[in-house]
């Protein structure tokens, strides 16, 4: 029997965020909660170092796959990481000063951050069964943990249970329908799964149970319709930063977990899961704009207008194209850009004693910031898909592709529900722009945030300007 | 050498990068601000100019033409170009612009700095739609511009003004998305968006059909007509003076060159084959809507009705050639129709920015805009009666005005395919005249109305500019229209000979 060793190279930078994590962990014992900055400080510079790991990796245009196969790093996988460990660290510069301010800046939450970033890591380099669940419970696991920080929170706590227990549905459903495949092709290994599928003549009724399961599982880890109910109670309850965190990085692993499931591994049932695909779509483009007008919250109504954005991104997958593909990429890397920016404004608005979740918050801040406004503004037309901004050229990619795929009426769909969910966008600038402010206090966060911030809004615009790079990049990752 | 300069893109960006500036200096600066967009608008309405002096009459190409990679995945491209339909309509936009800043230093009190940047940043964006020669670059401006409008009009609008803006936006979003469906469509097919490509693509009448239909949502409810005309005397209402004026100016010409530069020759037959319902809804429009004029009591709200009828001769002389050549086989009434058209969009455009700015001049003083207020204006205010008069009359028509050359064009163009619609399009010269002189004699003549309009100032210096330099252009082109003819007729005959000859 012999032993080779595997080649650790491409797995670099999970074992070095996992290193770095544990050491976050265990410096932040020693750490006074008055010095909780050098926390945050090191946690940034664990994920720049791992950016940094990635960025050394070199991969051929095919990429590479290790540990017998149950690891890969690809160009697709390089470019989801960065934009993970981007939003990662965009959330924990968001975060600090509302967490100070309110006796949760806590090592827990760097260290839970983290370690759900390597979930996410391993998610996406992820070409077997095996690995992929990994990666997907490390991550959840983490985040339930996240949304229960705020102990004393009856809110929080009720927001917990409902994503633990609906979570754990999921992951159940999902495992069920693995097991299935397995059952059914006898490997766990994604391409060998797909060979397999391309093989047989008929489709296997045992794998159509399997892919049914699969896409529920899929369905409520990406919070499309009828799976979408914890996503605004979550959304709601969690602290803030949390609800931030939830809505940007994971996105991406969600589209991970997705192509790399449906895409690479059964590909051949790509009439079944495209149909299920385009009744989701429609039920989440529907619910996501329908319901977001009545909500009051502004974190409950960005919670719905996820939905909204997940009945897009899905578009990409039922064009059923590398380009389809590409778009759907594309969509939720703006998605995260965009989301990134506007629970970002919601943190800059809230200071010590009072929590800028309502939409009435929002009221007159033209005239107390005509910056933040804009920023916002940007924000705002972009989620609603308005050009110049990028999230036109996100909403166009992927209608585009489905109506290269011969689905225009799907496209007619999707710019009605585009027009509905205008209004609340809208309205959201009406409340900075229109209204009186009822408060003045002076905008809280740090110099680093309000940097950053208006980086964000600035990207949501320029890249609006200039979307070529970005979109060139997401159909040259895509096989 | 000087048109060796990208002359497009410095005319589009200067006032967008000025915008910017303006912005930036803030409220605290609001008088840097002023001259600052002064400057600025003023600099654009030059190069303006410069174009038209390096502009060639004798082709119907593209000129000025600037052609660089944009967005490789979709195909598309930064590509800039404008011929005799879109010039005249820059000109318009970076002629009217500067007055609007001008008017603002006096009216706008509050974040005077943000409406001024709206504004500037507003002219480029509508420049950018007149010039832009890439359906998907036609399209980002197309829809960037009402993020400023829904701005100006809800920041700076009247007691309604939000349910006014928010309608406004939700109605042209409305139709611009269709559009957007419309143009991936043809993408598809197409393989580019470069709209000379779209405009010889082959489609059959079916597909042509839906596309037609598609561009008609947006520019429809652009332009607007009837019945989707509802958003546009709300928006006016409750916009303020400056917002009205570029509204009316030339937002609603977009409409009117959507169709001459996407609808006409895109889908040449479904325009053939839909021209009954284009005809028969630009005369609902003449007829009715004036009508509707004439019942109004609030000076704003008439207006803007007598805009839509003003804006039913334009889109009635872009379809009316095809009842032209059905009915005569030739081509020249159609040619006359389509440039008595253009040339109603250009006239309406000085004559009801003119207008709102007269009803601008009484609104800063009485704070009202109901005719029954005032009566009389004409004892207090001698010189600016006399400018309303002038307006009033283009409006109404009167030869002598601009606004008497394109709706005689079409009328008269109109005789050749219909006398039965010549006579219903002839009926604006009574319904125009009847409102308008109406609206004249209930403001500015008879006794002196009340206590405040014995107390109302004449026009104070500025005020005189503004109007003194619009009265020049309404007489300008009404005296010697042929400048602003023969600019476009190059244009207007080759568009003319590809959409008769067709698609099928």
């Amino acid at each position: 029997m012999t032993f080779t060793t595997p080649d650790f190279l491409p797995a670099l930078p999970e074992m070095f965020l996992l290193g770095a994590a544990c050491v976050v962990l265990l410096a932040d014992l020693f750490i006074p909660g008055r010095n909780r900055s050098v926390t945050w400080l090191l946690s940034l510079v664990a994920l720049a170092g791992t950016a940094v790991c990635v960025l050394a990796l070199e991969v051929g245009e095919h990429g590479v796959m290790t540990f017998s196969n149950t690891f890969v790093l690809d160009q697709l996988a390089i470019l989801m990481k960065l934009a993970v460990l981007g939003a990662s660290a965009t959330v924990l510069i968001y975060s600090r000063h509302y967490l100070a301010a309110r006796d949760l800046h806590r090592g827990e939450f760097y260290t839970l951050t983290l370690f759900s970033t390597l979930g996410m890591l391993v998610i996406i380099s992820a070409p077997h069964l095996l690995t992929l669940y990994l990666g997907l419970e490390l991550m959840s696991l983490c985040l339930y943990a996240l949304v229960a920080l705020n102990r004393d929170s009856a809110v929080g706590a009720e927001a917990a249970m409902k994503y633990f227990v609906l979570g754990a549905i999921a992951s159940g459903l999902l495992l069920y329908g693995m097991s299935i495949v397995y059952g059914v092709t006898g490997s766990l290994q994604l391409d060998q799964i797909a060979a397999f599928m391309v093989a047989q003549e008929e489709r296997h009724l045992g794998l159509i149970l399997a892919l049914t399961f699969i896409v529920a599982g899929l369905a409520f880890k990406l919070g499309a319709v009828p799976f979408h109910m914890w996503l605004p109670d979550v959304y709601h309850g969690a602290p803030t930063p949390v609800t931030l965190l939830i809505g940007s990085a994971p996105k991406i692993a969600g589209f991970a977990l997705v192509f790399r499931l449906l895409v690479e591994g059964m590909e051949s049932l790509y009439v079944d899961w495209r149909d299920i695909f385009i009744v989701m779509s429609v039920l989440s483009l529907i619910a996501g704009s329908v319901v977001a007008i009545a909500q009051t919250n502004i974190k409950r109504m960005l919670a719905y207008s996820t939905i909204g954005h997940v009945g897009f991104l899905i578009m990409g997958f039922i064009a059923g194209s590398s380009e389809g593909y590409a778009a759907a990429l594309f969509y939720a890397l703006v998605y995260v850009l965009m989301a990134l920016g506007a629970f970002g404004m919601i943190l800059l608005l809230s200071r010590k004693d009072f929590e800028a979740d309502n939409l009435d918050d929002f009221r007159g801040l033209n005239q107390r910031s005509p910056w933040f406004a804009l920023v916002m503004l940007l924000i705002m037309f972009s989620m609603a898909g308005v050009p110049p901004t990028i999230g036109f050229h996100a909403k166009l990619a992927v209608l585009s592709a489905v109506v290269n795929a011969g689905f225009l009426w799907l496209a007619v769909v999707g710019v009605i529900a585009a027009i509905v969910s205008a209004f609340y966008y809208l309205r959201v600038v009406k409340l900075m722009y229109f209204d009186e402010p009822q408060d003045h206090a002076p905008l809280s966060g740090g110099v680093d945030m309000k940097a950053l911030l208006s980086a964000n809004g600035i990207a949501v615009l320029a890249l609006g300007l200039m979307p070529g790079a970005l979109l060139g990049a997401c159909i040259a990752v895509i096989p | 050498m000087f048109s060796d300069l990208p002359l497009l893109s410095l005319i589009i960006w200067l006032p967008i990068l000025g915008g910017v500036a303006v912005f930036a200096l803030g409220e605290a600066r609001v008088a840097w601000g002023h001259r600052l967009a002064l400057l600025v608008s003023v600099l654009t309405a030059l190069l303006g100019v410069g174009l038209y002096a390096a502009f060639d009459n004798s082709t119907a190409d593209m000129q000025f033409v600037e052609r660089a990679p944009w967005i490789e995945a979709f195909s598309a491209w930064y590509y800039l170009g404008i011929d005799g339909i879109a010039l005249p309509l820059i000109l318009l936009t970076v002629l009217v612009t500067p007055l609007v800043v001008i008017a603002a230093a006096q009216s706008i009190q509050q974040r005077a700095s943000q409406y001024l940047a709206a504004f500037l940043i507003m002219e480029g964006i509508m420049i950018g739609v007149f010039a832009a020669r890439d359906a998907l670059l036609f399209y980002v401006f197309w829809e960037a511009m009402l993020i400023p409008m829904f701005l100006i009009i809800g920041i700076w609008g009247g007691p309604n003004r939000v349910y006014a803006t928010i309608k406004f936006f939700l109605f042209t979003f409305f139709g611009s998305v269709l559009m957007l469906v419309a143009l991936i469509y043809l993408y598809r097919q197409a393989g580019t968006f470069d709209l000379y490509t779209l405009q010889q693509l082959p489609l059959d009448a079916g597909e042509q059909m839906w596309i037609f239909l598609a561009f008609f949502a947006a520019f429809a409810v652009k332009i607007p007509m009837w019945p989707v005309h509802t958003w546009l005397p709300d928006a006016h209402v409750e916009a303020p003076t400056g917002g009205s004026v570029i509204l009316a100016a030339i937002m609603l010409k977009l409409g009117g060159y959507g169709f001459v530069r996407l609808s006409l020759p895109i889908t040449p037959d479904a325009a053939m084959a839909l021209d009954w319902l284009m005809v028969g809804l630009s005369l609902i429009a003449i007829v009715y809507i004036g009508f509707v004029a004439l019942a109004q009591s609030d000076m704003k709200k008439l207006i803007a009705y007598s805009s839509i009828a003003h804006m039913g001769f334009a889109t009635l002389g872009f379809f009316i050639p095809f009842m032209i050549v059905a009915g005569t086989g030739e081509s020249t009434g159609a040619r006359m129709a389509v440039e008595g058209g253009m040339v109603q969009m250009i006239s309406h455009g000085f004559v009801s920015a003119a207008l709102f700015f007269c009803v601008g001049v009484l609104y800063d003083r009485m704070h009202s805009r109901q005719i029954g207020d005032y009566g009389g204006v004409a004892n207090t205010m001698p010189v600016f009666a006399a400018f309303m008069v002038l307006f009033a009359m283009a409006n109404a028509g009167l030869p002598g005005t601009s606004g008497f050359v394109g709706e005689f064009m079409v009328i008269l163009a109109s005789f050749r395919a219909n006398i039965w619609v010549a006579l219903l399009a002839g009926t604006t010269l009574v319904l125009g005249a009847a409102y308008t002189l109406w609206l004249v004699k209930r403001v500015l003549y008879g006794e002196v109305a009340n206590e405040r309009v014995a107390g109302l100032q004449d026009l104070s210096r500025r005020e005189f500019v503004i109007l003194a330099a619009l009265a020049v252009a309404v007489l300008g082109i009404g005296l010697w229209p042929a400048p602003l003819v023969e600019m476009m007729s190059e244009s207007v005959s080759a568009l003319l000979d590809h959409v008769l000859q067709g698609k099928l």
